[in-house]
């Protein structure tokens, strides 16, 4: 009877109470959407290095990573992937040929990170054949052809078909050079890393240096779900046993704190919403309690203790903020779905987003546990916005509140 | 049977500059089945006379008791729980709960009893009817008359099955066609129950019906008489 009690309540001034709903539900909306918004964005932004950059994991030979030793070369690589595609939920496994060199044309030179890739595997775990922006991925060129970065491209002053001299120090710690032509142009809209990778086949750099025949530097490993990372890790681990086994989130640490402040500063945005409508709530309850004077005199004078009056205006509280609540995490919700399929359009502004590696085109993502917390998060605002207006409700005296006329 | 023993009843108001003697010392007993119109002019004490005998009002000094127990020893909590056991109210200006239907309101103090729900719907359609609205149930208090929604309060105030009904100036809003019924159907519910019943009144036509007139001036009892009604 509380419940029907504090549920008709609400709805005696049906103006104030449709105002203050309306203001917690247009509040909720924004931090909702919002939180959508910068969770696809974060999703996209780590999606994009882990498709196009690392993929989800990756096998080194130890100290490999810090070093880049051209010696520190995993020599049964070739045998590790066979076995490694075997995993259930593996979806690509590609070994590469990691060197750094010196990439010169006529004009400059530069220093590059070169990736020997293996044409059939690589495509299953990175995408940068489908980001060319001219020519084909390591295609077109009858002799060592090289895939470069538009802002290579840019730096080197080169175009498809110019000739490049990579120079780089092979197994006996000899320099060696090798001629290649730019086969196609790609950019990831990250412009480090399109300025500092470059891949050629496998094939090619192995005959340039010597590197025995089914060994690799990097195993990269592409998976169906991020969810299944830990269980294919774990496999992937006992089968490369004395190699390292890094997964995207500890390959780019950065990516992962990305995500863990992104989600921080979505609750300290929602925080201050609340807290903004909070005292409208406050507000709210208070002139009701000042317009029922009389009628909790009266409650209290036939029985209803202050326990029962104190869960009465909470309950009443609650209910007003969690109407609001809900039609906010709804509509909220529904504009996140929609967006999720048919992307926010930040083409204007592009040029900055994609400096900072973003995509432009956001595609809206949304996790229910959000939804549940910020549901619970509504709840105790409407406690706590109840708690002085019930604490002055309670201050009454029923003798003097049955006085008022 | 003394259902009501009061002794020495006090009551000062402190403003800043004068004491004011609302109560000044009434000592009186109330027996059960009691139909009673305390009387006075206005400012004489008599609401706040009512008001100590109900636990509202917290005497200066003096004694309450009520079925043997002093109601002013009690902590605000016992006190609370008492007032709902044993007291029921009726009050001027009907004091229902709006968002409640007529039922609901009757229904009410029963559950803040923890009485089982069969046992309120049952006992809620009883009173109802028997103060002649049963037919009004489900209405809620707006759209009922002063009459009806006094009515409703009695119901209200019979529901805890209380030792004794207060009731101040319950006609004082009522045309004389809605009193007539109103004080009919008390005296009869006096009769039914043995409920009894403290009226704090002007209303000359309740003093007709009471058997018991208390008259109080200045704080003090001025005059205690009984009837054969």
């Amino acid at each position: 009877m509380l419940f029907s009690i504090s549920w008709r309540n609400i709805w005696r001034n049906k103006v104030r109470s449709l105002v203050i709903i309306f203001s917690i539900a247009l509040g909720i909306f924004a931090g909702v959407a919002s939180t959508a918004f910068m969770k696809g964005l974060t999703e996209q932004r780590i999606q994009k290095v882990i498709k196009t950059e690392i993929s989800y994991i990756q096998i080194h030979k130890e100290g490999f990573r810090q070093n880049s030793d051209f010696k520190g070369y995993m020599p049964d690589a070739a045998q590790l992937v066979s076995e490694i595609r075997k995993i259930p939920n593996v979806t690509g496994v590609s070994e590469r040929i990691v060197v750094q060199a010196m990439a010169a044309t006529a004009e400059t030179a530069t220093g590059v990170l070169v990736s020997g890739v293996d044409m059939e595997n690589e495509p299953e775990v990175t995408n940068i054949s489908e980001k060319l922006l001219e020519g084909e991925y390591l295609k077109g060129i009858k002799k060592n052809p090289v895939v470069i970065g538009k802002k290579l491209a840019e730096k080197l002053n080169a175009k498809i078909r110019t000739r490049i001299v990579i120079t780089l120090q092979d197994t006996a710690n000899n320099v060696v050079s090798g001629l290649f032509r730019v086969s196609g142009i790609y950019t990831t809209n990250n412009n480090m890393y399109d300025e500092s990778h470059v891949f050629v086949k496998a094939g090619d750099i192995r005959s340039l240096t010597e590197l025995p025949e089914g060994a690799a530097h990097e195993i990269a490993i592409n998976i169906d779900d991020n969810e299944n990372l830990p269980l294919v890790e774990e496999s992937v681990k006992k089968l490369a046993t004395g190699y390292e086994v890094l997964d995207w989130k500890s390959l780019r640490p950065e990516m992962n704190y990305l995500t863990e402040a992104m989600d921080l500063y979505m609750y300290i945005f929602i925080i201050i919403i609340l807290l903004a409508l909070l005292f409208g709530i406050i507000n709210t309850m208070l002139m009701v309690v000042m317009e029922r004077t009389k009628e909790i005199g009266m409650l209290m004078a036939i029985g209803m203790n202050k326990t029962r009056i104190f869960s009465m205006i909470v309950l009443e509280s609650v209910l007003l903020s969690l109407v609001g609540g809900v039609v906010g995490i709804v509509i909220g919700a529904l504009f996140a779905k929609w967006k999720s399929t048919s992307p926010v359009d930040l083409s204007m502004w592009a040029q900055g987003y994609e400096q900072l590696g973003y995509d432009a085109y956001v595609y809206l993502s949304l996790e229910p546990m959000m939804l549940v917390n910020i549901t619970i998060m509504v709840i105790f605002t409407g406690v706590i916005a109840a708690l002085y207006p019930a604490y002055k409700a309670l201050k009454n005296d029923p003798a003097d509140a049955l006085r008022i006329e | 049977m003394n259902v009501i023993e009061i002794k020495d009843l006090v009551k000062i108001y402190n403003s800043s500059e004068v004491q004011v003697k609302a109560v000044n010392g009434i000592t009186i007993n109330f027996e059960e089945g009691e139909f009673t119109a305390v009387v006075g002019p206005s400012g004489s004490g008599k609401t706040t006379f009512l008001n100590m005998l109900g636990g509202l009002d917290r005497p200066t000094s003096g004694s309450v008791k009520i079925g043997g127990t002093n109601v002013w020893d009690l902590s605000s909590r016992k006190l609370i729980d008492f007032r709902m056991n044993n007291i029921g109210f009726v009050f001027q200006s009907y004091n229902l709960i709006p968002v409640l239907t007529a039922g609901e309101n009757v229904e009410f103090i029963m559950h803040l009893q923890g009485k089982p729900k069969k046992e309120r719907e049952q006992r809620t359609r009883e009173l109802l009817e028997s103060v002649g609205i049963g037919d009004r149930i489900k209405s809620r208090p707006a759209k009922l008359s002063g009459g009806q929604q006094q009515r409703v309060a009695v119901a209200r105030a019979l529901a805890s099955k209380p030792e004794f009904i207060l009731a101040d100036e319950p006609t004082a809003n009522l045309d004389s066609t809605a009193t007539s019924g109103l004080l009919e159907l008390m005296a009869e519910m006096n009769r039914k129950f043995k409920t009894t019943f403290i009226f704090a009144t002007h209303d000359q036509r309740v003093m007709d019906k009471a058997r018991r007139i208390v008259t109080i001036e200045d704080g003090k009892i001025l005059k205690d008489e009984r009837f054969e009604r």
